[in-house]
């Protein structure tokens, strides 16, 4: 996995390479514009994490040149920015998804891996993990040759878990990826424990080879076994 | 009522009032001529009849009317001596019309040599003067309703085209919005008066334009400031979680300093969404269903719901559907449904009810009223739940003022939102 970092700022830069190092991802920095369409016009990425304001440039202007290329890297631009503009124009210029600052580690994960996984093989590899299969285009989870039954939150919250096996997961950032950025703080996020309950229930009676923990009242965190 | 309609009614006063005035000194001067004229006449027939007099005694014996305009009586001479020629309007029965009808009598004397003096009276028919005044005033009347009715086309026809460029600005004004992208394009006319409006109207634009501009700019700008610093501060954290072994302590403590962090970007990404909503930045109207806005949402909530054991319940008596910017209703419903979720109890219950032109949720929760006055002001803050940012109800309000929907609150038990969609 062959990622590139476009960003300017140093922090930014030193979270998002240490995130993606922890998945064994190589990973090349450019912190401006002229930098990024150098890097983007030699090389070929499965990811580019595009900041929109650079130092002498846009990061729509990157996509712009990646466009007149013809290269299909896929791009998860990440701004500070909330305006739609921005929003539809990045993704009208081919970008694949669009981050707003500021956002869970765990959250900009599933994003990536999703954006490497529809690239690499058209979206048709399957995940494998402990002892589950997973074909994301068909939503289908299999288990030793048995065809798991999840319904739509399961299976998104089990999808989250595996692109972030091993990390800690805050509440926070599982409740809005699953139901949505309008969840806000409801009652401490408990409500998404009877989700989480029906999911490890089905993992163990179906011999999963995974575990969600709970880690102390702040998250969970997914386990090969 | 309108500019050209108002100069029609001041016109048709003042002409009114100069026709009549003129029709005054007309009839004056007319009747003036007249009499001139006939009293000429008269003069010019007495000579005649003196003349006649002096060769033709038989004139001297018509002493009536009967036969001609004049009539000659013998008078005694200190009665001719002390007579003046006078000239009278008088009435005499005409044979003709079988009515009596104004005549002018010259009365005068004159004297046939020989101490013979005689008294004669000369008549010539008179203008009718009621009917004088009844043929003016009709006259009038129809110069006054021509002039009346050329002003008003001339007004309807000449006025529109020239006022036209000035319409047409109000229009386009009507229809501006700040914020979208299009500036006013004036129409190029002629006139100068109008010239120097538009000029002054797109400087005005230009400058409100590039204010909200700069002011969007600065709100932009801002938001990023504060995102980048709030990313790398909660990014770190959550790294710094998962990179050290920590105690159940420890990790608590970090995670308090995460919450805080989240509770801030929240009030950041509210206050923002606040002042869009206030800038009217949410422009792309299409309709939208609320009635399947409202289905989503409570699926979306169930699991909310669900934990804390609240029936939720959508009642459709009708279908509502306005022009609204999706993501904006969306952010009114979500805050509504939010807040009767958040703030009810366990066991409660949550009431949707949709008509075509309203939109009601009542639900549980406290026993005692909100004051209607400030639960939708900015940071207002109701209960014990100390997580909210006070934000919602003031979000959903400034939503309803700028769509032009009317928001009431009431209470009989439940808490009841009501909103009334134009």
């Amino acid at each position: 996995m062959k990622i590139l970092v476009v960003e300017d700022e140093p922090e930014m830069i030193e979270i998002l390479t240490g995130a993606l190092a922890k998945e064994n991802a190589l990973v090349e920095t450019a912190s401006t514009f002229m930098d990024a369409i150098d890097k983007v016009t030699m090389y070929q990425y499965d990811c580019i994490l595009l900041d929109i304001n650079l130092p002498g440039g846009s990061g729509l202007q990157v996509l712009e040149q990646l466009r007149n290329l013809g290269k299909s890297d896929g791009v998860l631009i990440i701004s500070a920015r909330d305006a739609l503009d921005d929003k539809i124009a990045g993704l009208d210029l081919g970008a694949d998804d669009y981050l707003t600052k500021p956002f869970h580690i765990s959250e900009l994960m599933a994003r990536v891996k999703s954006i490497v996984r529809r690239n690499q093989f058209n979206g048709k590899s399957a995940i494998e993990i402990g002892n589950l299969l997973i074909h994301p285009e068909e939503r289908e989870v299999i288990s030793s040759g048995i065809q798991l039954q999840l319904n739509r939150k399961e299976y998104e919250i089990l999808l989250y878990f595996v692109a972030n096996k091993d990390r800690l997961i805050h509440k926070a950032a599982l409740a809005e990826h699953v139901w949505g950025d309008h969840i806000d703080e409801a009652d401490n996020f408990e409500f998404i424990y009877s989700q989480i309950k029906n999911l490890r229930k089905k993992l163990k009676d179906q011999n999963a080879g995974i575990e969600i923990q709970a880690v102390y009242g702040i998250g969970y965190k997914l386990i090969v076994e | 009522m309108r500019l050209m309609n108002r100069t029609l009614v001041w016109l048709s006063g003042a002409l009114l009032l100069a026709l009549t005035i003129w029709a005054v000194i007309f009839y004056i001067n007319m009747l003036d001529e007249v009499h001139d004229s006939i009293d000429d006449g008269l003069d010019n027939s007495k000579l005649l009849v003196i003349h006649e007099a002096a060769q033709d005694s038989l004139v001297l014996q018509q002493n009536t009317f009967d036969e001609g305009n004049y009539s000659i009586r013998k008078i005694g001479a200190k009665q001719a001596r002390n007579h003046k020629d006078s000239y009278v309007d008088t009435l005499m029965y005409m044979e003709n019309e079988k009515d009596f009808e104004p005549v002018r009598l010259l009365t005068t004397a004159f004297s046939l040599g020989k101490g013979n003096y005689y008294e004669l009276k000369v008549i010539s028919s008179m203008v009718e003067e009621d009917d004088l005044i009844e043929d003016l005033f009709y006259s009038l009347l129809w110069l006054y309703i021509i002039l009346v009715v050329t002003i008003l086309v001339i007004n309807n026809f000449l006025l529109r085209r020239i006022w036209k460029p000035f319409y047409n600005l109000l229009n386009k004004l009507r229809n501006f919005r700040l914020g979208s992208h299009a500036l006013i394009e004036p129409e190029a006319t002629s006139t100068t008066e109008f010239k120097m409006l538009n000029d002054a109207i797109l400087e005005l634009l230009k400058s409100n334009v590039d204010t909200f501009n700069n002011q969007k700019q600065l709100i932009e700008n801002a938001s990023h400031e504060i995102q980048t610093p709030l990313a790398i501060a909660l990014n770190k954290l959550q790294l710094f979680a998962d990179k050290h072994q920590l105690t159940e302590e420890q990790l608590e403590e970090l995670f308090q300093v995460v919450r805080a962090l989240e509770r801030l970007t929240r009030l950041n990404k509210s206050l923002l969404l606040l002042s869009k909503i206030e800038n009217r930045q949410f422009e792309a109207i299409a309709p939208v269903n609320f009635n399947e806005l409202c289905a989503e949402l409570a699926e979306d909530f169930s699991d909310v719901a669900e934990h804390k054991s609240i029936q939720i319940e959508i009642v459709e008596r009708g279908t509502l559907i306005r022009a609204f910017h999706r993501d904006l209703a969306l952010i009114l419903l979500t805050n509504l449904i939010k807040n009767a979720l958040v703030h009810n109890h366990k066991n409660g219950s949550m009431v949707v009810t949709l008509t075509e032109k309203t939109l009601t949720i009542e639900n549980t929760g406290s026993d005692v009223a909100l004051d209607p006055e400030t639960i939708f002001k900015r940071f207002y803050k109701g209960g014990t739940e100390s997580k909210s940012t006070g934000l919602g109800l003031a979000i959903v309000h400034s939503i309803c003022e700028t769509a032009g929907i009317k928001i009431a609150y009431s209470f009989n038990g439940k808490h009841r939102m009501e909103l009334f969609f134009s």
